[in-house]
């Protein structure tokens, strides 16, 4: 084993995952999964409902036991040391875990007491965390009032006030429109290089703004872990979209190549659009297919997900 | 420090809450109060020969409704951890550094504190009902409250474990919660019972409890009060420990 128990917490990278599995009875939520996550790293895990994002993340907070397989998280192991991943991590889950007959500020106040703060850190702390996500003002509202912006920010804010070695939020902006999830970007933002960030989601936009690298998982299983931008030049290439007058023969003079046909436009998949236009038009003269307009189209993280997810969204 | 703060959180959000959801308090006092002057009008002229002389059924019933109340609420705050575990602020406390044997004490301090509450609150009710408190026994008489909401929210606790979600609660009102508060002389003296059952009578804690309490407020008891105590206090001690147990094994889906 690469890291033994005397090598230390230290040296360890703050999220490893080896084989993880969960099951549900027969279903297999959690497949095989093995990822690590760097050091101030704000790491993405994309997949559309039910890929197993949220069962992996209660695995790493140690609410669910896994199949088999390992995870640490803090240099700890979630299964035989809950209690010190316990006090190095925050969460904040899928659905509100807020005490909605308390304020903002009263929830914030349970959650500095469950760690063990002292009466001044616990004021300064929840001041801090309550600027931070624009609070301040409402603090003392009670939390049923809230909108649901609101909620999420506040749950983010009781996330890092016991300022955790390593957050988990699993879907931080969902149901909030693009100006809040903006904000929460923003707000997470701050925290890249000093705190371990691990989130899940469904919008691709966001892992590509927000995450230093992205994970895709589809059926319990990783399907592919990269930089975003990385993730789109490894497994897509570029588009080159072309209109031809006569394109079926087009289409059967380039066998070979990965060609789709949409609105009567030809796709071709190509590792570079450069090198490839200027054979495009010789075997077009070739051919004597006459070429009415190109254009070059480069992927996005959404078609590498549409891809490898199989369609599902 | 940190597991007497988890239980102290635990305590003081359940507390906090019973005193700011109003018309759950008025909620849950309704049903005990009506039981309470329904049953004490009906039976008024009735003669239950093992009461003894100047204890009316009026004045035998407060603690039987009494320890209904510590029953109901203390069984239903435990069960509501599944609840919490699914949907709520548990799962919060459940990440956090907090022992799990430290958020089962909590959580069965705090809902035993807010059945206590009640309980007290109908103990003073019934005082216009021509009910009255000998104040320099009252300590004993919320000891053995404090007793009952503790063994019962610790059942409840118990219960949660075994359930995935909240529809086995139905099962546990009806097959658990009635029977022991129908066997247990909260409202008829045990010695009324036929034997056999009396016999199981003498298995409930509630009986105990009841009777404890009886003998506090009435000066009136069936069972020796020193075994009422001994019993009441091994049977929650023996509850809380398996509760405590049991759920610090659980997993939170
Ligand atoms: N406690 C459970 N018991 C049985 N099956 C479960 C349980 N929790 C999750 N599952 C199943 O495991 C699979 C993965 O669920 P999970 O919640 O991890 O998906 P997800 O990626 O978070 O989806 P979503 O985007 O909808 O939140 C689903 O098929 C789900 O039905
Ligand atoms: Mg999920």
């Amino acid at each position: 084993m690469r890291i033994g128990l005397k090598a230390g917490a230290a040296e360890m990278k703050p999220i490893v995952v080896r084989e993880l599995i969960k099951e549900f009875g027969e279903l297999r939520a959690v497949d095989s999964v093995s990822f690590e996550v760097e050091e101030g790293e704000i790491f993405g895990l994309l997949g559309p409902n039910g890929a197993g994002k949220t069962t992996t993340i209660k695995i790493l907070v140690t609410l669910l036991k896994p199949t088999s397989g390992e995870a640490f998280v803090a240099g700890n192991n979630v299964l035989k040391n809950p209690g010190a991943v316990r006090k190095n991590i925050g969460v904040v889950f899928q659905d509100t875990t807020l005490e909605l007959d308390f304020t903002a500020r009263e929830n914030l106040d349970f959650h500095a007491r469950l760690y063990g703060m002292s009466k001044e850190e616990r004021k300064r702390r929840i001041e801090d965390v309550l600027s931070l996500v624009e609070l301040s003002e409402n603090a003392d509202q009670l939390v049923k009032n809230f909108s649901g912006g609101m909620k999420r920010r506040l749950e983010i804010a009781r996330g890092l006030l016991h300022v955790p070695k390593v957050l988990f939020l699993d879907e931080p902006t969902l149901g909030l429109d693009a100006r809040t999830r903006r904000r929460i970007w923003k707000y997470l933002e701050e925290f890249r290089g000093d705190t371990t960030i691990m989130l899940t989601t469904h919008y691709i936009e966001e892992a590509e703004k927000l995450c230093d690298r992205v994970a895709i998982m589809r059926k319990g299983r990783i399907v592919a872990v990269d930089r975003p931008e990385a993730l789109v030049k490894r497994l897509e290439g570029e588009r080159v979209m072309v209109i031809a007058e006569s394109a079926e023969k087009l289409r059967s003079a380039l066998k070979g190549f990965s060609i789709f046909e949409r609105n009567g436009k030809l796709e071709i998949f190509v590792n570079s659009a450069e090198q490839f236009i200027p054979k495009l038009f010789e075997i077009a003269r070739a051919n004597g297919v006459n070429i009415e307009e190109v254009s070059i189209k480069r992927a996005s993280l959404e078609d590498i997900y549409v891809k490898l997810t199989g369609g599902e969204v | 420090m940190s597991e007497i703060q988890g239980i102290y959180v635990l305590w003081l959000r359940d507390v906090k809450k019973f005193f700011r959801i109003k018309s759950r308090v008025i909620g849950s006092l309704g049903m005990p109060v009506f039981f309470l002057i329904f049953l004490s009008i009906g039976f008024r002229r009735a003669s239950i020969p093992s009461l003894p002389e100047g204890i009316s059924y009026g004045d035998f019933i407060v603690p039987g409704i009494v320890a209904m109340i510590l029953l109901f609420s203390g069984t239903f705050s435990g069960v509501s951890v599944v609840w919490d575990r699914q949907f709520g602020f548990l799962r919060e406390i459940m990440v956090s550094p907090v022992s799990r044997t430290a958020i089962a004490l909590g959580r069965t301090l705090g809902g035993a504190t807010t059945a206590l509450l009640q309980g007290l609150m109908l103990l003073i009710l019934s005082t216009f009902i021509g009910f009255s408190l000998p104040l320099t026994t009252m300590p004993l008489a919320i000891f053995s409250m404090f007793l009952i909401a503790m063994a019962f929210t610790g059942l409840g606790i118990l219960f949660s474990v075994f359930m995935r979600d909240v529809h086995g609660f139905q099962i546990i009102m009806n097959f658990f919660v009635f029977p022991i508060f129908l066997i247990s002389g909260t409202l008829f003296p045990i010695s009324e019972f036929p034997e056999p059952v009396a016999m199981i009578s003498k298995l409930n804690p509630l009986t105990y409890g009841v009777d404890a309490m009886r003998y506090a407020t009435l000066g009136f008891s069936e069972i020796d009060p020193v075994t009422d105590f001994a019993v009441l206090l091994l049977s929650t001690f023996c509850i809380l420990l398996t509760a405590s147990f049991l759920f610090s094994r659980t997993e939170v889906e």
